[in-house]
């Protein structure tokens, strides 16, 4: 599925670790759109279960999340 | 005798019909009563979640966690404060939030690869706290000023305790100007609506 999402912005994350990625993210979005497509890269095996739960509590949407080579591909559609 | 008894079973009939009556009355009077199913926020108000953490420790490995809590619940758009007590204060203070150290005795996980005994010699502290903070910039790790100031922007509540400012003769303008002086009253008071609460 995440071949089929476009992401309006990107935000690279890997090598980091919490709670750096979920700040960071937070920090990103609020600078977007509702609506917008982000599109987050990250190494750090926790964020597996962070970002649903950011999101969860966020409002916003995970459209898609992906493990590909030790890399995690998050793609979160920002709420209104 | 049948008459009574006929009486008796309308009545009855009658005060059957009348609470169930006054029973969908009350239903659908409180239509907007939160139920079973219904998205309700765990501490039954309907403001962001809360997380309530005190932070009783000093040393550079302990300042760490609450302060990481304290950012991720508020990049999850949480409210939360922090109480700075006892040696946890010098997380707040000014001159000493940049030189927190790692203990390098009664510390067996400490990074520096010593039997710990060892730790009592001079310079241990100083080697365990370097080690630290060089795995801590190798893991691109943000310093504490650093958590402290993502703290600040998101408008996390550091409150510095008062008692502990009283007895170990530390002033309002030896600690970072956004602490906010505090007693454990105003904690409780702010825990007491928290859905989560941490000691540190």
């Amino acid at each position: 599925m995440a071949g089929s999402l476009k992401a309006d912005k990107l935000l690279d994350v890997r090598k980091t670790f919490c709670p750096v990625p979920v700040i960071q993210a937070k920090e990103t979005i609020d600078q977007m759109r509702p609506g917008e497509v982000l599109e987050v890269l990250a190494t750090d095996a926790g964020s597996w279960r962070d970002f649903p739960a950011w999101c969860k509590n966020t409002g916003h949407t995970l459209l898609d999340a992906v493990q590909e080579d030790g890399t995690f591909r998050y793609f979160i559609k920002k709420t209104g | 005798m049948a008459v009574a008894t006929e009486i008796d079973s309308a009545l009855e009939r009658k005060i059957d019909d009348l609470v169930t009556a006054k029973f969908n009355a009350l239903v659908e009077a409180h239509q907007d009563l939160p139920r079973a199913g219904k998205e309700v926020p765990p501490n039954g108000k309907s403001g962001p979640k809360r997380l309530a953490i005190v932070a009783s420790k000093g040393t550079l490995d302990m300042a760490y966690p609450p302060l990481i809590l304290a950012t991720t619940a508020g990049a999850m758009g949480w409210e939360v404060a922090i109480f700075f007590t006892f040696y946890g204060l010098d997380i707040l203070n000014r001159k000493k939030l940049k030189h927190l150290k790692v203990p390098s005795l009664a510390n067996p996980a400490m990074p520096v690869p010593v039997p710990n005994i060892l730790g009592v010699l001079p310079g241990m502290t100083a080697a365990a706290t370097l080690m630290m903070k060089q795995w801590m910039g190798e893991a691109r790790m943000p310093s504490i000023e650093s958590l402290l100031e993502t703290a600040k922007k998101q408008g996390v509540q550091l409150i510095s305790c008062t008692t502990t400012m009283g007895v170990m003769k530390v002033k309002p303008e030896d600690l970072i100007p956004e602490a906010a002086c505090g007693g454990a009253a105003a904690f409780l008071d702010f825990a007491s609506e928290a859905d989560v609460t941490l000691f540190i």
